[in-house]
């Protein structure tokens, strides 16, 4: 279907943001990285053969959710069998227009188990990795980052999927 | 979560993003990216449409083999189903002014005392 539109369909999530967090009367605006270069690794295997693993925002139930989402705990845990939910609350997400009750819709464990069994990649890893959206973008940078990477190489990870809620 | 990425790519891993703030994550710049135009809470398809996660994901596969460059951004063919969503999110209007500047105050002091806690 064909519209017609005097904006852009797409919602800026930096505008919208920066206004409503004016409105609650917060003076200064986050600052946004923004980064001229991208790197780029091809992917080395034929998919067939990576084993895939997963990275989510969400938080663990025990920690995230006993402490409101303020721990931010970056941590790994078994992949199967997927956990039945994972905490939330704490992030940045439309709660109005949606839920985040089935955890595929967010942290796809059992599409990409599917994925495997159906031979189109190699493997899951057995485990799945958490990075809380954190404020801070060097804890993000100089914690989170080099720990996710040390886990993925543990498990012998190829690629990976970074589903951001 | 984009900052993650940039990371795990550049120490040799091939990594996609599934996201719906396109413009948070091709601010921030990443090697390949999913975009699916939902609100924010399902990347990766609508709860419980399974063949609509399938779908996604399997986007998201194919997308490490085949992009050629980075900031190679995807987006899947489904929409919501309807558009309120765009405006009614973190919306900021004369009938909501007042609530919001207050609950400002609230949680700047849930966190003062949460920190002092700690």
């Amino acid at each position: 279907m064909n519209r017609r539109r005097a904006y852009r369909s797409f919602v800026s999530y930096i505008d919208r943001s920066r206004e409503y967090y004016a409105a609650q009367g917060y003076s200064q605006p986050y600052t946004w990285l923004q980064n001229q270069e991208v790197p780029f690794t091809p992917l080395r295997k034929l998919l067939t053969q990576c084993r895939v693993g997963l990275v989510t925002t969400a938080g663990r139930e025990d920690i995230e959710g006993a402490t409101y989402g303020l721990t931010r705990e970056f941590y790994a845990m078994p992949a199967n069998p997927a956990p039945t939910g994972l905490y939330t609350g704490h992030l940045f997400w439309d709660k109005e227009a949606t839920h985040t009750d089935d955890l595929d819709s967010f942290l796809p464990l059992n599409r990409l188990a599917e994925f495997a069994a159906e031979g189109h990649i190699g493997s899951v890893s057995p485990r799945f990795y958490g990075a809380p959206t954190d404020y801070s973008q060097m804890r993000t940078m100089n914690e989170a980052a080099p720990q996710v990477l040390e886990w993925c190489r543990q498990d012998g990870i190829d690629a990976v999927l970074l589903p951001a809620l | 979560m984009s900052l993650v990425a940039r990371h795990l790519e550049e120490n040799g891993l091939t990594t996609v993003v599934m996201g719906s703030a396109r413009d948070i994550v091709e601010e921030c710049g990443v090697t390949r990216f999913v975009f699916t135009d939902f609100p924010l809470g399902n990347p990766c398809g609508k709860p419980w449409d399974v063949e609509m996660q399938r779908s996604i994901v399997g986007t998201a596969l194919d997308l490490l083999t085949r992009a050629w460059m980075p900031r190679t951004t995807i987006q899947t063919p489904f929409s919501w189903g309807n558009d309120d969503w765009r405006d009614a999110f973190m919306r900021v209007d004369d009938s909501n002014r007042e609530a919001l500047a207050q609950e400002g105050e609230e949680r700047r002091r849930f966190q003062s005392e949460a920190k002092k806690q700690k």
